[in-house]
């Protein structure tokens, strides 16, 4: 990331609640609850980067993706594309801007209508948006499934003919269909097998170089988005914990819960696992209806303190460029955590 | 390593098992003839994609596989020296849930939702401990409380719903070693799970099953899981073991294409980015049109007409590594 970078999308105090009953008896009488999916985030993407969004099922991840592009309604808070809020927006206009913004989803056999032939499928954003009809039409339809690997002959068919790796080529060819500035990849690659996962990452960095375009990467897995982000977000119950340059974020990772995520993923490789150390957290995510207070991480903490307890951390710059929100990040306890989580750095061969 | 010892007592030993599958579109072999021995104590990785016959595999050892429209068409499963293939019902079911156990990718499936946990847990130890009320109450709290459950004794009455997906997977597990089972088949057990949850299960599955030297098939697409977990590893392709080797061969010196292929295919956390990946190029083949020869030819980057044509045999590569490749690779010859 650049000092220079321009930032795309501008999301300030980001809320997305889902109502969850009230909590007198059956849910009818007292006080509205409320699932707190996001919960106040902001943060910049800039143009032509990858911002990485990880976390465990249930932190808000898909939502945030989802909210950004409109796609759920946000509570408060504001999305800035283009100098426009895209939360204000009706859904006529919002219909508009859905030509810069895309999404390439999870699950290939759930994102493409079985009874649409794949002309159809990669052809209807062309005719809703405008950009062509016709023979065009046609002609443009082959040239993207060309450009995400596929042959243009495979426009008759329909997606049942196709492996799950091959969907999500069409997938991706329908979200660029209409020549977007910004995609959010929401688990491109988590429903895929292990050997196909490699080919989607590399056509999916090889088309942002291409077409110049910005990710929003949202992922588990935390080997496949040190590999492919600018910059990782980690999120926590609705909120980031930490934020920072992928490269700082891998090896200087400063709130427990990076630390703990990182020292939990699996390396392929014996020697790293038989001498690394893991962070094993105790317990489980707290519900996100009725979040810790404090600071959200706190239950599952090894650092948390009464202080944890009583105040939510604020988000503080503490290297270049890196985020945190934790009141220990920078205490031995937590450099202690770091080297933990860092074990397997280098050990391999 | 117990790898040394061919006369060392096998626990399970699988003879050429092929079990195929009727389908609209023709028969399909999802397990194409596999052998493979698991010792006394030991962990051993079954690595494969979806459809690589992995899971199939561990369904025919048990005879749970649903027919129509499967059969086990042909194998030995010797467990202990018996065929569990050719026991009769009776006799199988004394060792399904007793000796030989299992823990299924998701635990939402495995647990009876209409049934409390004490029921769930209790059943088994009454049926093959001959445990009374009392005792087998006793034991399942004794179990929940290994597997790391906060206060068993009070959620021997909860249903299944009301635990967490990675407890849920803690119970699962618990109850697949309280009748002290010699082996353990484990499909994806962590799958499903998160990273940090599937650290906590894999952390009890490791110190439970060594402290009880329980034997285990772990059944995963996660090349680090196996890494940390295993001592000798399988990999499965398109119905067939392809690779068969000590973990650390198989990490550090790879001999077949396929297994080459997805260590370097995949990201990894300790690691810089690298500016691109090592992709393998295709998908995994539809089991109803099997490629001719070698299974992996159209994706391997060294196929010739002999492995176009000839099926490769599994067979010894260096001291109990086995590879299923008509070529002697090695990493600097497949670089």
């Amino acid at each position: 990331m650049t000092a220079a970078a321009e930032p795309l999308l501008q999301i300030r105090d980001l809320k997305t609640y889902f109502p969850a009953g009230r909590t007198g008896p059956f849910g009818l009488t007292g006080e509205m609850r409320y699932v707190k999916a996001v919960d106040g985030l902001s943060f910049d993407i800039y143009r032509g980067e990858t911002l990485g969004l990880v976390g465990e099922s249930g932190c808000g991840k898909s939502t945030t993706g989802r909210t950004i592009l409109q796609l759920i309604k946000a509570t408060s808070g504001e999305v800035m594309y283009d100098g426009t809020n895209l939360v204000t927006l009706s859904k006529r206009e919002m219909r508009r801007m859905r030509r810069d913004l895309q999404i390439i989803f999870q699950d290939p056999y759930a994102s493409l209508s079985s009874r649409m032939r794949v002309s159809r499928i990669i052809g209807d954003p062309l005719t809703i948006h405008h950009v062509a009809s016709g023979d065009k039409k046609r002609q443009r339809t082959g040239e993207l499934l060309k450009i995400v690997g596929l042959s243009p002959s495979y426009a008759r068919r329909y997606p049942h003919e196709f492996s799950g790796g091959q969907r999500q080529r069409i997938g991706i060819a329908r979200a660029l269909a209409v020549n977007p500035d910004f995609v959010v990849c929401d688990e491109p690659i988590s429903a895929l097998d292990v050997s196909i996962r490699a080919q989607i990452i590399n056509l999916l960095e090889d088309l942002q170089r291409e077409f110049g375009l910005t990710y929003l990467f949202i992922a588990h897995d935390l080997s496949v988005v040190r590999h492919i982000c600018t910059r990782v977000a980690v999120m926590y119950l609705g909120k980031f914990m930490e934020l920072a340059p992928s490269d700082d974020l891998y090896s200087h990772p400063m709130h427990p819960y990076t630390q703990a995520l990182m020292s939990a993923v699996p390396v392929p490789d014996p020697d790293v696992e038989d001498s690394r150390r893991r962070i094993i957290l105790s317990g489980d995510v707290p519900t996100p209806i009725n979040p810790p207070s404090g600071c959200v991480f706190h239950t599952r903490c090894p650092l948390a303190t009464e202080h944890c307890r009583a105040e939510v951390p604020a988000w503080r710059q503490l290297r270049p460029n890196h985020w945190v929100a934790c009141h220990y990040a920078e205490t031995p306890a937590a450099h202690a955590m770091e080297s933990v989580a860092l074990a397997a750095e280098g050990a391999g061969g | 390593m117990t790898l040394s010892a061919r006369d060392q007592s096998t626990l399970l030993d699988v003879q050429d098992l092929r079990t195929v599958f009727s389908s609209p579109r023709g028969q399909v072999t999802a397990v194409n003839g596999v052998s493979f021995v698991i010792r006394p104590g030991e962990t051993v990785g079954l690595v494969g994609e979806s459809g690589s016959g992995k899971s199939v595999t561990a369904l025919s050892l048990m005879r749970l596989i649903p027919s129509p429209p499967g059969r086990i068409e042909a194998g030995k499963v010797l467990f202990r020296g018996r065929d569990l293939l050719t026991l009769s019902d009776r006799d199988l079911r004394r060792i399904r849930g007793k000796d030989i156990s299992m823990i299924f990718q998701d635990p939402l499936t495995s647990l009876n939702p209409m049934l409390r946990i004490e029921r769930q847990m209790t059943e088994a130890l009454a049926l093959h401990m001959k445990l009374g009320k009392r005792a087998a109450r006793d034991r399942a709290i004794e179990m929940l409380e290994l597997v790391g459950i906060p206060s068993a004794a009070k959620r021997l009455s909860d249903y299944p719903h009301q635990f967490s997906g990675g407890m849920r997977q803690r119970v699962v597990i618990a109850i697949a070693l309280s009748c002290d089972p010699s082996l353990v088949l484990a499909d994806e057990p962590t799958t499903a799970l998160d990273v940090t949850i599937q650290a906590q299960i894999l952390d009890v599955m490791r110190s439970l099953t060594a402290e009880f030297n329980t034997s285990v098939l772990l059944i995963t697409h996660d090349l680090g899981v196996v890494a940390g977990m295993c001592e000798r590893i399988l990999v499965m392709y398109a119905g067939s073991i392809v690779e068969e080797a000590p973990r650390r061969e198989i990490f550090y010196a790879p001999r077949h294409p396929y297994t080459m292929g997805l260590l370097k295919s995949v990201p990894r956390l300790d690691r810089p980015r690298a500016d691109r990946l090592q992709q393998i190029e295709g998908s995994p083949p539809d089991l109803t049109r099997v490629p001719s020869g070698c299974p992996f030819h159209p994706r391997c980057p060294h196929a010739t007409d002999l492995c176009r044509n000839v099926v490769p045999p599994l067979r010894p590569v260096g001291s109990n590594h086995l590879s299923a490749c008509h070529y002697d690779l090695s990493i600097e010859g497949a670089a």
